[in-house]
């Protein structure tokens, strides 16, 4: 067994893929780094945080980012997006599924709009992928978790993989707290943390399929097969679940109303255990 | 940030047909190392970008005493830096030439 979350993004990679098949695009040695950390008189990665490139995974081709959320959380500046983009129209041109293997804050603040601009064209990038039926698959089992406009883009994807380790929001704990006060989010409370953006949760929401953190476990999950996209159906899904538990306080109380036992007890269940308790009983 | 140079006088080259190879990360403390080879006549090159500024003496005993025990050439060592201890520095080096060299010098 190898840990996702203890891997660097190339090690996810080399763990994933088949054997010695990834070919990299615009690898290292290219030397394509950030203009504005440059500007900044800040350290540049080689890579800008994120490597791309192509591989066999059980002898069927797929398309491959990885994000470094060791380096500036993962965040998105210009060029790491460039590459992320690239990478997904190369996809559409070619019919090639995608996997993203995520780690993200989300946009880079020191690049300001060109990362939001980056964010947004990755976003678009995915939607038309959706729309050619070229499934895009997200792999998230990193400490940073996916954040900010990844998150958003996660949400577009046609599967979504996490370990409970992982984490998926919009605004994150910190970015809430200090907006909205402690009062509405604790960001102290790594169990509050966890239980509202954790793995478990978003398992049990319906939006992720939870593995242990192990990488063979993250690949024995991905299924290359395109999810039909009903943005209406999606949107009456979303409307439903906020009439349901939009006033709730905590997932403890959403586990409750969806009739999971002992709710409290769900953080600390192992992986089968998990899948045990809430067979059936998924928002 | 302070950029840095040196060179040392190596010794058995490396295949030049290796392919660069990029050890480490560039997060807090911490520091990647991309190995590339290159025809320097024998010689290493390295190359350091740092955010510490003024350990250009440190970063030079540091290499003397890493391309001591790795006696290579035709090498050009590239290092992104952010803030990493001279022990952290050496153990990445050793690692980035061991991924470079499939294991041996």
């Amino acid at each position: 067994m190898t840990s996702w979350l203890e891997s660097t993004a190339r090690e996810r990679v080399a763990g994933l893929l088949d054997a010695g098949s990834f070919t990299e695009f615009v690898p290292p040695e290219a030397r394509l780094t950030s203009p504005h950390l440059a500007q900044l008189n800040q350290p540049a990665a080689f890579d800008d945080g994120v490597a791309v490139g192509r591989g066999m995974l059980n002898d069927e081709p797929v398309l491959i980012a990885a994000q470094e959320g060791a380096f500036m959380g993962g965040a998105v500046g210009e060029v790491h997006g460039a590459k992320i983009t690239g990478l997904l129209e190369r996809a559409l041109a070619e019919r090639i599924p995608v996997l993203l293997l995520l780690e993200s804050g989300g946009v880079r603040l020191h690049e300001a709009n060109a990362g939001l601009i980056a964010v947004s064209e990755i976003m678009r990038a995915i939607l038309a992928l959706r729309g050619a039926g070229v499934p895009v698959i997200v792999l998230n089992g990193g400490r940073v978790g996916v954040f900010g406009g990844m998150g958003i883009a996660t949400c577009l994807c046609d599967l979504l993989i996490m370990s409970e380790d992982a984490r998926l929001g919009l605004s994150g704990p910190e970015v809430i707290e200090t907006t909205m006060g402690v009062e509405e989010f604790d960001a102290a409370d790594r169990a509050l943390v966890w239980r509202v953006t954790g793995g478990k949760n978003r398992a049990i929401m319906g939006e992720a399929v939870l593995v242990a953190d192990d990488i063979a476990a993250f690949r024995a999950a991905i299924r290359l097969d395109p999810v039909p996209l009903d943005v209406e159906a999606e949107h009456a899904l979303l409307g439903a679940r906020l009439d349901r538990f939009g006033g709730m306080e905590d997932a403890l109380d959403i586990w409750a109303d969806l009739g999971i036992e002992n709710p409290a007890r769900v953080p600390l269940l192992d992986t089968d255990a998990f899948h045990a308790a809430i067979r059936g009983k998924t928002a | 940030m302070e950029r840095l140079e040196y060179e040392f006088d190596g010794g058995a080259p490396v295949a030049p047909r290796n392919r660069p190879t990029l050890t480490g990360v560039l997060g807090s403390g911490n520091l990647e190392v991309l190995v590339e080879p290159a025809d320097l006549g024998g010689r290493v090159r390295v190359e350091v970008q740092t955010a510490a500024v003024g350990f250009g003496a440190i970063w030079q005993a540091v290499l003397s005493d890493v391309f001591a025990r790795w006696q290579v050439g035709d090498i050009r060592v590239s290092i992104n830096d952010a803030g990493a201890t001279p022990a952290v520095v050496a153990l990445r080096l050793d690692q980035a030439l061991s991924d470079h060299t499939g294991g041996g010098a």
